[in-house]
């Protein structure tokens, strides 16, 4: 099977991501290529040359400079037309979320996105594997098999296969030039920007107490933020509290906001959506507190107590003082 | 402004999910539904649209017979039409299938602007609005946080969004209208229906829309090009210790092992 690896960057480096695909490529395909769209490219086609794959295209054109959903749909079609493969892989970027499934379209397919593992089936011969992607909000698995005649599309969620997995060699490099013109591109983009500096910066934080949904109430923040202070730890967030202006967005764990990985992660009241899980399943004990004993968020935990957050948070916070004492 | 919504029925939060018989999908009776809350967002976000520049809100909602529930409440909370794309067989369509049965309801409505959630709660591929914005030629962006109108009308007409990045980055992007954009959670503050809302919706004109092509894989040039083959319980991948009892008791074993097991304490 054929698979061409799209790989992403930013400022002149590769996103880490695109290692990760690149290794899911070389796993799955026994054929692999890889493409870097953009401007200006050449030094990062060499660093992934350094691969064994069969071939780096560069997608080289002014037009590509910055990103664009219309300028990068056009390229990679033209690209994949090219090069004729039968599995097209990307990172599940904010940027691949923004142009993929517009490219797939184009092909009359359908974008798997956001999967986690592929299982391949050796004793039937050039099968494609299957995929194994998350539904509702991580509560249930699901494999997906494709049908009809590739190219298909898949995107790979973050972390979901290792970098450190790559093997290296030798690939030749190609330079192809996409038939661009500025009226195809209806997005105007302007320069990225940060809305303040991060005042809080949790990546360096060595204990963690989140909190979710289950809180209910801004006046309830408290109880959990007691817990943080007795465990001389940060107060975070998932995503719902920092949209409803209960804590500010700084403090947001998730796909959207920080990625951690501390010594310990507390959960509380957090259910556990994919969102929220890839912004920490990398914590090194993860200790989840929440009322439903099928929260997705068990499943990533060492340690756990199924019960209402406010009778179990006070209770935690006495004993950590006392062992503590 | 015609601003077109569209919004899709998943089973409430929390809800407890066994996989149906088939075990294709999951056990849908005794389920509670609700609105999909990324559309909720983006609902709100056409109302506070239209309230600003005028115009009209039309709900367009595919799925079966229970989904009219979900487009009452958007009637109620102040949308002025919808529009039921009647599918009892949601389940059978890929992503590609369901945006198809969207774009032929939008197609004829010539909207302004077209709006969703960036995802949906159930199946969470993430990507309708972008294929509408395809299958419409329309021009597209994702994960919105705002939207300004900068020329309403007129061939000169568009508009200025924020659209979120990774890692707390942000960019601004202007194009021109009509448009779709995939709207992100938390982009405003969601309204309740008002009485007099919920009284004005029953009045409201709701047009059923029978597809062309109920079934998607007759053999047909445009199949679906994937399909769920089995739906499970996720196995974990870490074995959580569990600790029950009273919640004193509990934190008493918790702690106990984070201090002499985890050694984090």
């Amino acid at each position: 099977m054929k698979v061409l690896a799209i790989l992403e960057h930013q400022n002149g480096r590769l996103h880490r991501m695109s290692w990760e695909t690149l290794a899911a490529a070389q796993q799955i395909g026994a054929d692999v290529e890889a493409a870097l769209i953009g401007s200006g490219i050449a030094a990062l086609a060499q660093e992934v040359a350094g691969k064994k794959i069969a071939r780096v295209y560069t997608a080289e054109h002014a037009l590509l400079q910055n990103y664009t959903a219309d300028g990068y749909t056009a390229a990679v079609e033209a690209l994949v037309r090219k090069a004729n493969p039968d599995l097209v892989l990307f990172p599940h970027t904010y940027q691949t979320r923004d142009y993929a499934p517009k490219l797939a379209t184009r092909f009359d397919r359908s974008l798997i996105s956001d999967v986690v593992a592929a299982r391949s089936e050796a004793h039937v011969e050039n099968s494609s594997p299957v995929f194994v992607r998350q539904f509702f909000q991580g509560k249930l698995n699901g494999d997906i098999r494709l049908d009809g005649p590739g190219p298909h599309f898949v995107s790979l969620q973050a972390g979901a296969w290792r970098a450190d997995a790559l093997e290296s060699g030798s690939a030749a490099v190609e330079t192809f030039t996409p038939e661009l013109n500025a009226s195809q591109i209806r997005q105007a983009p302007e320069a990225p920007f940060r809305e303040s500096a991060r005042a809080v910066d949790l990546t360096a934080a060595e204990i963690i107490v989140s909190v979710g949904r289950g809180i209910g109430d801004k006046d309830k923040i408290p109880v959990v933020e007691d817990l943080a202070r007795a465990l001389g730890g940060e107060l975070a967030a998932s995503r719902p509290i920092c949209d409803a202006g209960w804590l500010p967005m700084e403090r947001q764990v998730g796909s959207s906001g920080q990625t951690v990985s501390p010594k310990m992660y507390v959960a509380v009241g957090i259910s556990g959506a994919i969102q929220h899980l890839v912004g920490m399943k990398g914590s090194k004990i993860i200790v989840a507190i929440n009322k439903d004993a099928n929260a997705p968020i068990f499943e990533v935990a060492d340690y756990g107590i199924v019960g209402d957050l406010f009778e179990v948070v006070p209770a935690l916070a006495e004993e950590i003082r006392k062992a503590k004492a | 402004m015609k601003i077109l919504v569209a919004i899709k029925q998943v089973p409430v939060r929390d809800s407890a999910l066994v996989t149906s018989a088939s075990g294709r999908w999951i056990e849908e009776s005794g389920l509670s539904f609700e609105i999909n809350e990324p559309d909720a967002y983006a609902l709100e976000e056409a109302l506070q649209l239209k309230e600003k520049h005028g115009g009209e809100v039309v709900a367009v909602c595919a799925g079966p017979a229970r989904a009219q529930q979900t487009i009452r409440e958007a009637l109620a909370k102040g949308a002025d039409r919808a529009i039921h794309i009647e599918v009892e067989n949601l389940g059978e369509f890929d992503t590609l299938g369901i945006a198809r049965l969207l774009a032929e309801a939008a197609r004829p409505e010539n909207p302004d602007l077209m709006l969703t959630g960036l995802q949906s709660d159930d199946l969470g591929y993430g990507q309708t609005g972008v294929v509408l914005a395809e299958l419409l030629g329309l021009p597209h962006s994702t994960i919105i946080m705002q939207v300004d109108v900068v020329n309403k009308e007129g061939p000169g007409s568009s508009i200025r969004v924020k659209r979120e990045l990774e890692d707390g980055w942000f960019q601004h992007i202007a194009m021109p209208l009509p448009a779709v954009l995939t709207i992100q959670s938390g982009i405003n503050k969601l309204r309740y229906a008002t009485l007099m809302g919920i009284k004005r919706a029953k009045t409201k004109e709701i047009r059923r829309v029978t597809p062309n092509r109920v079934t998607p894989n007759q053999g047909e040039a445009r199949s679906r090009s994937m399909h769920i083959e089995k739906l499970y319980a996720p196995a974990k991948s870490r074995q959580a210790q569990i600790f029950e009892g009273d919640p004193k008791t509990a934190a008493a074993k918790l702690v106990e092992k984070l201090k002499f097991e985890a050694r984090v304490l």
